[in-house]
């Protein structure tokens, strides 16, 4: 391609960042208050639709995560109308095989009297520098205890306390859980319904 | 040399190519063991077959060099890939050598392309090359005891030969490494090793200053002016990470240089090795870490091929729509730090990073993560497509990206100042591009349409119609041009592809984490943005790779370096080297 004169590239260049200029005060205008710190404008500006400079004012703003984003593992406990919780975890330790990095650190419980061990961690730890939120603890779970959360403000003040994360700092209550990931949760929640009523009537027979 | 008249098409022919037992009766043996093909040279014959295959019947590329360990036998294995740039399958030959004294005839007067990998199989497995022009280390420092990569080398820290480690579960006492002290029980010391009064013989410095010196001397004209020496790097803004160039001047102009690098090494090869087969997926997302879901699908295709499986229907058509992305985002970037490095600042580059945004949103809604996919699994992918993700990509691709495509084109081709800074510099010639084992836009600007997707095409890129971009000159604004082609050509794939995706499981069943895999060897190689990306996997039968190599398309595409900048100035040798394209993550694995 031959540019018709000299300095007519230069000019179309220039024509495409005026156009990008002046579009962010266009859709400014055209959105009035509601381009900035409402929901709908915050959408709009993550969306292909969005022109001119779409930009986030981090922290005022935030975007919204979709719901398969993972950032950090975390425990789940189902708890019954007293209050009581049922911590999911059986300590079988999938996700600490499984793990890439080797961040996590199982203690399985063992019953004091006979030396037997039992399905309950002990202890759960995580090192949350070391972990890579790679989620393949919680594709591999068999029993849907340990889930990516969606948390990502987790910066704290001093990393050699706070940065091994125990069983205290893990475990969330399944409601959470519902909370972030609705449509897996509904997913996971059908099918273990039909696995305890398989196991009922296997019971029964 | 007596070999039998045969004419080329009779051995050609052959599944495997070209049939070297065929040919060179006395100094070519078959490859029998079981899960391995191709062929074994004794060293001493390595150059001259190499030679011939060469000169005789086309196998102009070498795309891979790398060793293999095979302690605690006395064998250490040099495997070498080799294609034709007009391309089909290539000929894997290999040639056989003691531990203890590995000693390997170099093939860079051949294939100087294999020159940087065979000082990294120097490097990381102690092979030694005769006749290799300069053989130091190249991705660990030159006071570096041992060979990482050696099955015996035990890095700091060891716990296990492989994971998952026993000490995680169920006896799970936390600790961390750090607390641990480098300098007791962990650290060895070679015999008679005493770090007081060690004393290097040559540093690297040094050494790159000798040669760029030696080199100058070879250079020297009638006219005696004064050069100087200058780095570039490590730590500076046009060199796209933590790179080093030691360029020799001679006022303005580049008379030669030498790149340094390695300063992001973490031998992700040992760490793979280390690791079982599932657990690497995630570590290959760090390698270039502009492209993961390529990297994922590198990796993914070499396991599949050991494990024997398919990936499903539906999978097929994912990791082509993410691979086509990738690639978008991955020259996006590209072409706007390009711009960065000749000196429009950040305009143009944010220009493309708002497109890699949208780009990004989508691995973020498939995958969980924006850059650090770990997408891919063996067999298909992760998790189907949420809802809502295909029309978003349809959305993109057939109304928002080619108009953005439009705009960067209407914003720079013509640019008088782009054309000037980029035209006819960094020149390379086709026969230097192939000879030096570049891939990608590098290769393909010189004129060669040597695509991985068409010359030897992997997944389901045989059914889709698209166009391999090719320039013709070879310089920066080539190549720029090529890229902006190909941006074109993946919206037309990711057409295709959106029109013909089919419903179906993205996974036939979930292999367990610690899959055994057959024993033998894979090398899947994959168009990635930046070029050709191989992975090569070696199973001993076990569920961890008993070598795990990736072939970088970066770190071979920087052998091209020295070449292109001579002659050039100061300024045009960081254009040159952004119209690379490299990602240090890869560069230094």
């Amino acid at each position: 391609m031959k540019s018709k004169f000299t300095g007519s590239g230069l000019l179309s260049s220039l024509a495409v960042t005026l156009k990008h200029f002046f579009q962010t005060y266009i859709e400014d205008i055209r959105w009035g208050s509601k381009r900035y710190r409402t929901p709908e404008g915050i959408s709009h500006r993550a969306s292909s639709k969005a022109q001119g400079i779409f930009t986030v004012q981090y922290p005022e703003e935030k975007l919204p995560v979709p719901e398969e984003f993972r950032f950090l593992p975390i425990l789940l406990y189902d708890e019954d109308k007293n209050g009581r919780r049922f911590v999911r975890c059986t300590a079988c330790g999938i996700c600490a095989q499984v793990c890439p990095p080797q961040c996590i650190w199982i203690e399985r419980d063992v019953n004091p009297r006979t030396g037997r061990p039992v399905a309950n961690p002990k202890n759960f730890y995580i090192d949350v520098d070391i972990c890579m939120n790679c989620g393949l603890c919680a594709e591999y779970c068999p029993f849907d205890s340990i889930k990516m959360d969606h948390n990502y403000e987790i910066a704290s003040y001093d990393r050699r306390k706070d940065h091994i994360y125990d069983l205290k700092k893990l475990l969330r209550p399944v409601s959470y859980y519902a909370e972030i990931r609705p449509k897996n949760y509904q997913l996971e929640e059908a099918v273990r319904i039909k696995k305890k009523e398989k196991e009922q009537e296997s019971a029964k027979h | 040399m007596n070999t039998q008249p045969f004419g080329v098409m009779d051995v050609v022919n052959k599944r495997n190519g070209v049939d070297l037992v065929a040919l060179f009766p006395d100094q070519v043996k078959a490859d029998e063991r079981q899960g391995y093909s191709g062929f074994i040279i004794e060293p001493k014959n390595l150059v001259e077959v190499f030679r011939i295959l060469r000169d005789d019947y086309g196998y102009d590329y070498l795309s891979s060099v790398t060793g293999v360990d095979y302690y605690p036998d006395d064998k250490m294995e040099v495997v070498y890939h080799l294609y034709r740039s007009s391309g089909g399958s290539g000929l894997i030959l290999r040639t056989q050598v003691s531990r203890d004294n590995p000693v390997v005839p170099s093939l860079t007067p051949l294939y100087p392309g294999a020159n940087f990998q065979e000082r990294e199989a120097w490097d990381l497995l102690g092979i030694r090359f005769s006749g290799h022009p300069d053989l130091r280390r190249i991705l660990l420092w030159e006071g570096f005891a041992g060979h990482p990569l050696r099955k015996d080398w035990k890095e700091p820290y060891f716990e296990q030969e492989t994971k998952p480690f026993r000490s995680r579960f169920p006896q799970g006492k936390v600790y961390r490494s750090e607390d641990k002290n480098t300098f007791g029980d962990n650290v060895q010391y070679p015999p008679g090793f005493d770090p007081k009064d060690w004393q290097l013989e040559e540093s690297s410095d040094e050494a790159i200053y000798r040669i760029l010196r030696e080199s100058q001397q070879k250079l020297s004209s009638e006219l005696k002016t004064e050069t100087v020496i200058v780095n570039m790097g490590p730590q500076h803004p046009s060199t796209h990470g933590v790179f080093r160039m030691a360029v020799l001047l001679d006022g303005e102009t580049v008379l030669d240089l030498k790149p340094v690098f390695g300063y992001l090494h973490r031998n992700h090869e040992k760490i793979g090795e280390r690791n079982t087969y599932l657990q690497n997926m995630p570590y290959t997302d760090r390698l270039d870490y502009i492209t993961s879901m390529s990297n994922n699908f590198g990796y993914a295709l070499a396991v599949e091929k050991l494990l024997g499986i398919q990936p499903t229907e539906r999978a097929e058509y994912i990791r082509v729509m993410m691979a086509e992305l990738t690639r978008m985002s991955s020259h996006f970037i590209a072409i706007g730090f390009l711009l960065n490095d000749l000196g429009a600042f950040f305009t143009p580059s944010l220009y493309g990073l708002e497109e890699r945004e949208l780009i990004l949103d989508i691995f973020e809604a498939v995958s969980g993560s924006r850059m650090m996919c770990n997408y891919f699994r063996f067999g298909g992918v992760a998790r189907d497509l949420p809802e809502g993700v295909l029309e978003k990509v349809r959305d993109l691709v057939n109304d928002r990206l080619p108009r953005k495509v439009d705009d960067i084109d209407r914003y720079l081709t013509n640019n008088e100042i782009v054309r000037a800074r980029c035209e006819g510099v960094g020149v390379l010639r086709p026969e230097q591009a192939i000879a030096l084992s570049t891939t990608g836009p590098l290769l393909r600007s010189t004129g060669i349409p040597y695509d991985i997707r068409r010359a030897e095409p992997y997944g389901i890129y045989d059914r889709f119609e698209f166009d391999v971009m090719v320039g013709s000159h070879g310089d920066i604004y080539d190549r720029y041009l090529v890229r902006l082609g190909e941006l074109r050509e993946s919206i037309r794939i990711l057409k295709q592809v959106i029109r013909d995706i089919p419903q179906g499981p993205v996974q036939e069943k979930v292999l367990p984490y610690g899959v055994r895999v057959p024993p033998g060897e894979a090398y899947s190689r994959i168009e990635s943005p930046k070029g050709e990306l191989g992975f090569y996997v070696v199973s001993n039968g076990t569920s961890s790779p008993w070598r795990y190599h990736v072939r970088s398309s970066a770190f071979v595409n920087l052998t091209s370096l020295e070449t292109m900048a001579r002659g050039y100035k100061v300024a045009d040798l960081i254009a040159i080297f952004g119209s690379i394209d490299i990602t240090l993550g890869e560069v230094d694995r």
